[in-house]
This record gives C-alpha cells, structure tokens and sequence, in this order.
C-alpha cells in the first residue's frame, strides 16, 4: 500500500472513530489489517504517534496477536484448521497436500501474492471436521484429494472476474 | 511492621515489602537473573521461587512478587525448589551455554550436566535491558517482541532507534552476554573452575587469581 | 422499540407477545448457526422464506432463524414446531416438499427424520432424539428456539424478567446470596465459587469497579460459548446486567475471540437492542442504576482466555499473564476491583434469580451443582453440543448421547479440558464427570471440550499435539513454560520419530513436574497435564515406541510403513496418479507396489483407494 496523504488521512479516521484512547491499540490495529490485508511498517508509526503510545509497545502488539501481519497477505486466504477434533480427522495431511500444491509453507504467502496459507487453531466448528476455509467459505470433510480441485476452482473464479 | 519465619527464623518485615527484599536484608541466599533492586520485579526466571505456608495450604510462589504477609512460613531451600531451580537453570545453560553468570550460578546450585541439545543464544528473555531503559534511562528504545519461541528484545522494525541514546546501560545490566565463561570444553558441560573450592589457577600462579575480572587463568593450561 | 421502564411494563409486553402468537401455527426453525451455516443453511432459510410464500398465502406457516441447536453434525438443522419434527441434512432442494407437507396437514418427510442407529427406528420430535433426550438442557434450553437477533423472542420466552425482579425487588447482598446458595462455579474451567467472588468484588475497595464476560473460548475442540453466544446472546447479557448490579459496577466488557464473527455481530445486535429497551444505559428499568457494556475483539492468542492476560489484552497490550499474588477482583482492569466470569456462567445467572438457589441446586452433585456443557468430538457417532447434570458418568455421555464409537471401534480415551487436561482412559469410564473428579483423575473440566479417541489414536502423538500448541501459544514470558514445553516437545516429537533415549521417559516426568510447580501462569502450570496423564495410563504406550521403535495405533510417520495389499489391488492406478512422491509402481490391472524408499506417508493414497487396498503397518 503506498503510503500518501490519502492513506494517512484515512488511517487517521480510524484513531479518531476510537476517541484516540490508548487502550482502543487493538481495536484500532485490526481496522488497519482489515483495510490493508497486513499492517505496513508506516501505520505502526503513525498509530504510535496519534494515541502517544511508545512505538515498541504498537511493535510489540503487532508482533505478539495472530490476527496481525506485518509482510503483504495473498489475495485467498486459506485457513487450515487444526484444532483437536480436525486434526485427529488428519487435517495435517490436507495442509501438507496444501503446502505441497502452492510450494510455500503454513503462515507464508506465494511470491505471485494470490495465496496465503495459514494454519489456524479451532474455529468452533469441530463436527465438520477437518475444516477448511478458503475467502471465508467454509469447507466441511476437507481431504488432500479434495483440495486440489477446490484450489482450481479458487483460481479459475479468479481468471474469470 | 510483619512477622514472618524464614528457613526457621522469625523475622520482621515492613508493611508492603516482598519475601525476597525481606530475605535479602536477612541474609538469606536466594538466587535471581531476572530481579533488580532498582528496576520493577518482574517475575519471569522464576528462580526465586520458595515455599510458603499460609496456615491453610503450602504453594510455591515468586518471592520477588509475594508480598510478606503475617506468621507465613516460608522455605528457601525445600528439595522441591531446590530441584526446580536446578532444572530452569539446566534449561537456560542449554540455551546460552557461554554465559559466566548463568555457569557460576551453576556451580553454586550444584548442576554437573546439561541433559539437552544445546543452542547458543546469547539472550534468555529476562527483560531487565527493557526494564533499565524504560525506568531508569527513560528511553524505552527496546522491548519484547513476538510471542513465545519468537520472543525477542529488539527495537521496533530491527532498525537503530532514534530515542536510544547509546548509553550501554542496557549491556551494564545484561547478566548473560557480558561475562563470557571459556572454560566450557564440550557440549553440555558446566564449567565448574572458578567457583570451586581450590580454583586451578592456585597451582599455577601461588595465589587465587579470580579476583582479576575474567582473567581466564583458569584455562590457561588448555592454552598452554 | 419503546423503553421498558417498569417490571410491569415488561410483564404486559410479554403478555401481548404470547397473546399475538397462535401456538398452533407451524414454525419453522432453521439453524444459521457457523456449523450448519457452513453446510448451506443460508440458502435453506431463503428457501424456506419462498416457498411459503409462494405455496401458501405466506402467513400460514412462520419461518425463523435459529442459532445452534446443538447436534451440528447432523446439520443443516430444521424443526417444525409446535410438533418439534426433527429434520436433518435439510437442503434447498429438500424445501418445497417439506412446506407442501406442512401444509398438507402436518404430513412428513420421512428421509430427512433421524433414525436411530440403536434401533434403527426413525425418529419424529426433537425430544425424542437420544442425543436430546438424555440431556437436561438448561442452559441451552432456548438455544434453537428464539431468533438470536429479536430481542422480542427472548422476552416472549422470559427474557429480562429475573432483571427485573432483581433490581425491584431484590438488593445486591439478596442476590449475591442467592447466587452462592445456588453453588454455581465457573463455567470457564477454573471452577471457582461464583458467588464468593462477587462478594469479594463487591467488598473490595473502591468505587470504579467493571465486570468482565469472558468469551474467548480458544480451547480446540470446544465450541460452547460460541453456541451460546450465537444462539442467546441476551441471556449472557442479562446475567452480565444482573451481576453488576449486585457488585455495583457500571461498566461490563465482553471479550471475543475475533475468531467468532457471528458471535460478535449476534452479540452487538443483542447490544443494541437491550439499549434501545432501556435493559441497558441509564436509569435501568425506573432504577439509579446505569450500565454500559462494550464488545472487545480479542487479537488471536489462546493465553488471552487466562483473565490477567486477558485483562491487559483490553488495556491495549500484549495478553502477558501477570502472579497472581493480588487477585483480579481486588486489582484487575486499570488496577481497579473487577469480576470476571465465562459467557456460561453469566448466562445461568438468569435462571438462578428466576427457578431461586434451590432449583439450581437440586441436581448435580454435592460439591458441583448443576449442569455441565461439553463439546462431544472426535470419534464418536453423534458429536454435538450437549448439556448434563454434574456428575453424569462418562460412560452415559459417550455411549448413550454420543451414541458409542464411531464405525464400531474400541474406546481408547477421552480428552477432556482442552490442552490444560489430560486423557481418561477406558477404567476410569465411570468417573462422574465435575470439576473435583475430573482434576482429581489428572484432567479438568476446563472449557468443556470432551474428545473421544478409538485405537487408531496414538496417546504419545496426542501430547505431542498439545504440547506443540501450548507451545505455540505461550507467551514466552517465564523461564518454565517457554523452556520446559519447548524441550517436552523435544522429547516426546523425538519417541513419535524412533529416536528416543531410554532416559528420556524420567526426563520428561521430570519437566513435567517442574513445569507445573514453577510456571507463572495457568497456562504454564497446565501445560503437562497432557503429557503426565498419557504417561500415568498409557505408559506402556510410551514405552513401546521408545523400546521398540513402533506404533502401534499406526500414526507416528517415521514408525509406520504403507504397503499394498495384493489380493485387494485391482491396478485401477488411482493412487500411482495422485502420489505426490512418484513412489507407485504397476501396470495397469495388475497389482501395484510402493516404494518405501520414497514414500512420505503422506496418506494420499489411502483417501483415493477405492478398494481399501492400502495397509499400514
């Protein structure tokens, strides 16, 4: 995301809907990840500047809650479960399918940035075990054979739009 | 004022003040890494923990947190805490195997081996750089980052800061990576020379020579 | 929707509700709850919606979204009430007939009933379903039952009357010795008296004080405060209003996983709506008393369900646990005397202040009252949601509401508590299931995740999953948790790959042992429970592997071999195609053969072998 008066100016609406409260960091860092798809080095330093609050500390969160990324995220997300009830229904096997098929590893991004893979812990939805997510749509009983037809899907909806 | 028994000994205490400062003040021997006396307890090498009986029930607790309360029983030395201390201190030799302070406290406490695949950090994560900075530098340039195995003490993004002001307070403080042990000799191994009874330099040099910093007498006959 | 200012207010709002609701007519409940939602219930509500319009004169028969009834495995989930017909695996194309029929004089579809797999008899009503029937649903009784997003449904059903008689009628000391008489004790796991720690809130000095309702259900495995709070958020609420009342607090927040994004937006709606009624802002129900509660969206790391981690989570830090020397109702959010409690735990109070103390208490055991919320997963026939009395036996829940072992294989154990507990092997299957049993047998109830394992599970890789979690969450704070899990881990990954050392089982109890006493935080302290409970009951397990180098379950990677089995191989080359590894060799029609050389064990083949032809060894 470049970085211009426009970003930091919407940025900046983001920390003013949170009243500037230092304890709204959380909060406000997930507006930041939802609008950008990561949170870019710049806006920790602009947060860190308008709630007053000491740079390492916006580092520190950032670096410390899975829901924040601080390198750019492919454009599907891919979300493996492997909480306990899917895990014991071998969804390792369907991340391994998966790591195999896009040639990156669990939490990296493809260098193309169009998938990201990562492994998420139990997502409550245990009795469609393994479970798999894919641009927030749920996919019940995921096996390895399955998830190479699912990927081309994904792609294919992609080439078409 | 608050009376308390420490390893048998009855003792007083003020109002508010922890085991471990009410400990110290009597002579009790007590190890920590991750505990100053000028900085915020922190609570995280959990060496100092002891026993303490309340009258209803006996549980280990942090001493440099608990506070001194009234007629608790308190135990230094129990083999539980003894065995405890012995293997978080097991765990962070086979984390950062050259730190003199970390090998010395070995020593003391009576560890021979370290049982695991050794790394060599040179950092076990007890925070008083971050605490030092930020309380008595007023800086706060570094800090802990990541969680877990990626815990780490960095400046934001991994680039010089522009509020340190490289007043190496930071490294003063640091009880790992200043005094470097090099009389390890193999992996796994507690050095065990300086802090024995008769040091090694003795035969050599007619005198102990361990009162000069990290002389390193103590290896030179490997040198040699 | 007008404010609710008096209780009489409230009582006559309800009284017109059930006066404008024919109890005859057909409802239909769909659930849209995450597990059936992701099975496509979205499209069967709409369906729903159109066809009863188009087939009937589109008042005669009502449709309503659900939150979970529970039984997510058969989803998607639709009763008809008032008859409560159970229909499961209900699809778009499904609808037309099932409206046809209900207009048709309550006719049935039979495929869609529930059959039993006892008796192989099918099923009619909700109730008479085995896995309801033996349950006692207190908790979870409107679950299914109301709209989660109408505010009106939870007041036809008696929603906010125990507000209102509490802050009418009663005084804090009155309700908080209601709510200890009762026995309740937190449902989050920790089991502590409820009642005794409001009363310590409310003793501690002080003027700004909070309440907390802790959502942030990260245990895998567990999905019952999800449940709740999609399915009745406002009953949470109530008992949120209800406690801070009695404590004397004015302001509430509900922490919530961000993992959880219908929760969050049922949750908001439920808000929302509460305020509009005046349950919620100032002056409540013609009374002083104001409250405020807010929804904060947890970052994504299991330890903030630890309340002091949790606590510094919402004051914008990072979720590091703190000793709890000072306890959190004396010094917890800002420093300031807080009270914390699971979303369940909130939600009973209601149904304490209406049924009183004595209701509550009248089932359970003599220590634990009341019911007990478990997630059924893993290997069982009927995984779902279920509620019990305190003390039920294991045996009773897995066989008679899980319906026994999923494709007739042996019970092995059953994991209870999330990665804070530990296994229950097959002798201990009678254990009474409360909070003092189950610590005692070496697990905990924790957040109520119960997941069965047959013989194809091997225990050591079990811990090796749990500890790789923990691992994986642990803050890194303390010295113990962060060191001792990582080399736990170490060891336990090295028994699952054959390179064990025969002193490695005493150095693991060791850790173990020393992990749980020195830790700062329950996390830490928790942490081998897995690790201490496999070893304890299935030793010879651990021995097995680190001895002879097998496993026996046939899990661990680098202990196990596939093969082809000859006489079962018809050369169809399904696998030889889809090998990731090019280790398949054979011609077509003719038998084909591995090369084990060149195998990853990846399990490929063994999905896509349509004849079973694929062995492990």
């Amino acid at each position: 995301m470049t970085e211009n008066a426009f970003e930091h100016g919407e940025v900046d609406k983001i920390i003013e809907s949170h009243s500037h409260e230092k304890s709204a960091l959380i909060a406000v860092l997930q507006e930041i990840e939802n609008s950008y798809g990561y949170l870019p080095a710049w806006t920790l330093r602009q947060v860190s500047e308008k709630l007053e609050v000491p740079l390492i500390q916006v580092y520190g969160v950032a670096s410390f809650y899975d829901a924040f990324h601080l390198t750019p995220r492919g454009k599907h997300l891919i979300r493996v479960c492997l909480g306990t009830a899917c895990y014991l229904r071998g969804s390792t096997r369907v991340l391994e399918a998966l790591e195999r098929e896009l040639g990156i590893k669990d939490g990296e991004t493809t260098p193309d940035l169009e998938f990201s893979i990562q492994s998420v812990r139990c997502l409550g939805a245990c009795a469609l075990a393994p479970v798999t997510i894919i641009d927030e749509r749920y996919f019940d009983k995921m096996t390895p054979t399955k998830i190479n037809s699912v990927l081309k899907r994904v792609q294919r909806k992609n080439e078409k739009s | 004022m608050v009376t308390l028994t420490i390893d048998g000994v009855k003792v007083q205490a003020q109002e508010g003040s922890t085991i471990l400062e009410v400990a110290r003040f009597y002579g009790f021997n007590i190890p920590t890494l991750c505990y100053h006396d000028e900085l915020t307890p922190y609570g995280a090498c959990r060496l100092c923990m002891v026993e303490v009986d309340d009258g209803r029930r006996t549980r280990l607790v942090a001493s440099c947190l608990h506070p001194a309360k009234e007629g608790i029983r308190v135990k230094t030395h129990s083999q539980r805490v003894v065995e405890g201390r012995k293997l978080i201190l097991e765990l962070l030799i086979a984390r950062c195997p050259n730190s003199k302070t970390l090998q010395d406290l070995a020593s003391q406490i009576g560890l021979e081996h370290v049982r695991f695949k050794m790394e060599s950090k040179d950092c076990i994560l007890c925070g008083l750089c971050v605490r030092m900075c930020a309380e008595q530098m007023g800086s706060g340039a570094i800090g802990f980052v990541g969680r877990g195995q990626k815990r780490e003490v960095v400046t934001p993004f991994r680039v010089s800061s522009d509020i340190c002001r490289n007043c190496g307070a930071c490294m003063y403080i640091c009880p790992v990576v200043e005094l470097q042990c090099r009389g390890v000799k193999s992996p796994g191994e507690v050095c065990n020379s300086c802090l024995v009874i008769t040091p090694q330099c003795v035969e050599k040099y007619d005198q102990v020579m361990c009162t000069l910093d990290s002389c390193g007498a103590c290896v030179q006959k490997e040198e040699e | 929707m007008k404010k609710v200012r008096t209780h009489q207010e409230l009582v006559a709002l309800r009284n017109s509700l059930l006066e404008n609701r024919d109890p005859n007519k057909p409802c239909v409940r769909v659930c849209i709850s995450t597990g059936c939602r992701a099975r496509g219930s979205l499209d069967v509500l709409q369906a729903f919606r159109d066809e009863v319009t188009k087939q009937g004169s589109g008042t005669d028969v009502d449709v309503k979204q659900t939150g979970c009834h529970g039984f997510c495995e058969r989803g998607p989930v639709v009763v008809i009430g008032p008859k409560e017909i159970f229909y499961q695996g209900v699809k778009p194309s499904d609808v037309p007939e099932v409206v046809s029929k209900i207009l048709h004089n309550w006719e049935v579809v039979d495929r869609l009933l529930y059959v039993n797999p006892a008796t192989h008899q099918k099923v009619l009503c909700e109730t008479e379903v085995p896995f309801y029937k033996m349950q006692t649903r207190r908790i979870l009784a409107n679950n299914g039952r109301i709209d989660p997003t109408s505010i009106l449904d939870y007041i036809a059903v008696g929603g906010y009357q125990a507000l209102a008689k509490a802050i009418t009628a009663m005084s804090g000391e009155n309700i908080i010795d209601t709510v200890e008489k009762s026995g309740l004790r937190g449902l989050g796991g920790g089991g502590f008296p409820t009642g005794r720690k409001w009363r310590s809130c409310r003793e501690a000095k002080g003027n700004l004080k909070f309440v907390i309702g802790n959502g942030d259900e990260g245990d895998p495995g567990a999905f019952s405060d999800r449940s709740l709070m999609e399915a009745n958020p406002h009953s949470i609420l109530e008992g949120m209003i209800i406690g801070a009342y009695a404590i004397g607090v004015n302001q509430g927040y509900l922490y919530v996983r961000t993992e959880y994004p219908l929760a969050l937006k049922h949750l908001q709606i439920a808000i929302d709506q509460a305020k509009e009624c005046g349950f919620l802002g100032k002056g409540i129900l013609g009374s002083k008393f104001d409250l405020d509660i807010k929804i904060i969206r947890g970052g994504g790391a299991f330890v903030c369900g630890e309340s002091s981690a949790l606590v510094a989570s919402i004051e914008g830090k990072v979720g590091e646990p703190r000793a709890k020397y000072i306890h959190t109702v004396e010094q917890g959010l800002w420093n300031k005397p807080t009270n914390l409690n699971n979303v369940k735990t909130w939600a009973c109070v209601p149904l304490i202040i209406n049924n009183g103390a004595d209701w509550y208490a009248k089932i359970g055991t003599a220590k634990c009252k009341g019911t007990a919320i478990f997630s059924l997963v893993g290997k069982v026939n009927n995984t779902g949601l279920i509620e019990v009395p305190m003390g039920t036996p294991l045996k009773q829940i897995i066989y008679d509401i899980g319906g026994g072992i999923l494709e007739d294989k042996k019970f092995k154990a059953v994991q209870t508590g999330g990665p804070s507990g530990g296994c229950i092997p097959e002798e201990l299957l009678d254990l009474p299931v409360d909070f003092d049993k189950l610590t005692e047998a070496g697990s905990m109830m924790g957040s109520g995740g119960m997941i069965v394992m047959d013989e194809a599970t091997c225990m050591v890789d079990v811990a090796r999953y749990f500890l790789d979690f923990l691992q994986y969450e642990s803050c890194g704070k303390c010295a113990p948790c962060r060191e001792g899990v990582k080399r736990m881990l170490e060891i336990v990954t090295n028994i699952t790959a054959g390179r064990a050392k025969k002193e490695d089982l005493e150095l693991l109890q060791e850790l173990a042992e020393m992990v749980k006493d020195f830790s700062l935080c329950g996390l830490g302290r928790t942490s081998p429970n897995t690790v201490l409970s496999t070893l304890k009951y299935f030793r010879d397990e651990y021995q097995t592997h680190v001895k002879d180098k097998k496993c026996s379950a046939g899990i661990c990677k680098d202990l196990i071999e596939y093969s082809i089995l000859e006489d079962k191989c018809t050369g169809c080359g399904a696998c030889l195609k889809l090998c990731p590894q090019q280790a398949i060799q054979g011609e077509p029609k003719n038998p084909h053969t591995i090369d084990p050389s060149k195998c990853i064990r990846c399990g490929v083949c063994r999905d896509a072998c349509p004849f079973e032809a694929i062995m492990v060894n």
